[in-house]
């Protein structure tokens, strides 16, 4: 059973610049993005949106696999600042995970 | 095995902390380029290289070992070569590893850049052996307090000169400098614009016309990061220069896989080969406008097409 936690987004969430909360998960950041890894971008925050911190940890190789590039946010209809909340993911799981800040 | 994220991030952050660097270089290396320029040092406005084209031909030696290692039980041994690394400088010796051409290419390039500012009439000053990198890849990985620290570290130094206004070479400092630092450090009001930003403003004129035709590759930061999209284009035409686009340009770009380099070579160069096939259907020679994009797009053609720096087109145009 996965374990949810409704204190994740909020946790990474450390300016306005973290509005992964506008997504309305059409999907079109997936499709434009040059990786074609599944879970970038919407799915990563869908599950940083419903708090599936395991979920999360699992794909850390895919969360620092992103380019920055920005392809996705300058196709968002949502305006989401996509790269950007990858960064503040990053700062998230450097202080957790790795220990470093 | 991938490479080991938590202890390659360890050595950047380290490196940063202790050399002011992630990729620590002797001054030497990173103001050869300006020998015999007579630039004047500090002043007000200034030429601000972030040690990025200097940097490009010891990552382009140390990403060839680590792309060996990409699959190898040494990555085992990266927290150990953390801890090493923390006593020795290791990138020391990767450095002893760059290409003589390789630099003396990148040299060029920079020498071009201040060459066009010249004939531009701006007048503007280096920082010589105390200009630091930007921070620009420990921002990119979130390590927010070591850029944090960093950030100021740079400021003071503009402080320190008077310094007023920053004219950058390539887009991962312009965009380090312009968006980020404002956002970590108080206060900070230096101007900050890229050489091209800077050459179209002048409305300086070229002294010939070419006939090339060419295909520009666009920057990602600089094209939906900075907005800079027009004015390489404005310097190019008015020399002459046929574009022969492909059909993601501008804010739809593509990605030249180069931020990938040190963590995950093998999908680096995945995504630089998908944007070399992308430049190589316009059929023409390619300009790229950042160093690490130079880098990457040229590995990846492996000679099928050619790839330059667009300061090396405009220097012929301009009359450097």
């Amino acid at each position: 059973m996965p374990k949810v936690s409704s204190k994740l987004a909020a946790a990474i969430k450390c300016s306005d610049e973290f509005n992964a909360d506008a997504c309305m998960h059409c999907g079109i950041c997936t499709a434009v993005c040059p990786m074609g890894y599944e879970i970038l971008p919407r799915k990563l925050f869908r599950y940083v949106q419903v708090g599936l911190e395991d979920k999360v940890k699992e794909n850390i190789s895919n969360i620092y696999s992103c380019l920055l590039c920005g392809m996705c946010s300058e196709n968002c209809p949502a305006e989401v600042n996509i790269p950007e909340n990858v960064r503040f993911l990053r700062k998230y799981l450097n202080e957790k995970e790795f220990n470093l800040s | 095995m991938p490479l080991p994220t938590k202890d390659i991030l360890g050595i950047l952050a380290d490196n940063l902390n202790q050399r002011k660097s992630v990729l620590p270089m002797s001054a030497a290396k990173t103001t050869r380029w300006a020998k015999g320029l007579d630039l004047p040092k500090g002043g007000k406005t200034i030429i601000y290289t972030g040690h990025m084209y200097q940097l490009i031909p010891v990552i382009d030696a140390m990403a060839g070992q680590m792309a060996k290692l990409e699959d190898s039980p040494i990555t085992k041994m990266f927290g150990l070569g953390r801890n090493v690394n923390k006593l020795v400088n290791m990138t020391f010796f990767m450095g002893l590893l760059a290409s003589k051409a390789e630099q003396a290419d990148y040299d060029r390039m920079l020498r071009n850049i201040a060459g066009l500012l010249k004939k531009a009439g701006v007048e503007f000053g280096y920082l010589y052996g105390e200009e630091l990198y930007s921070g620009a890849l420990v921002y990119d990985e979130g390590i927010d307090g070591s850029f944090a620290k960093h950030a100021q570290r740079v400021c003071d130094l503009f402080k320190k000169h008077g310094v007023t206004k920053v004219i950058t070479v390539d887009p991962h400092t312009t965009h380090t400098l312009r968006t980020a630092y404002p956002q970590f450090v108080e206060g900070f009001d230096v101007e900050v614009k890229s050489y091209l930003e800077v050459l179209a403003e002048s409305g300086m004129e070229p002294t010939s016309q070419l006939s090339d035709e060419l295909a520009l590759h666009d920057s990602c930061i600089y094209a939906r990061h900075e907005n800079m999209v027009e004015q390489p284009r404005e310097l190019l035409g008015k020399a002459g220069v046929k574009l022969n686009e492909p059909d993601l340009c501008g804010k739809n770009t593509h990605c030249c896989g180069g931020p990938l380099e040190s963590l995950f070579p093998t999908e680096s160069h995945r995504i630089a080969g998908n944007r070399a096939e992308q430049l190589k259907e316009t059929g023409s020679n390619v300009a790229s406008m950042c160093p690490i994009c130079l880098v990457s797009l040229r590995k990846a053609a492996k000679g099928s097409v050619q790839v330059n720096d667009i300061s090396d087109t405009l220097a012929k145009a301009y009359g450097v």
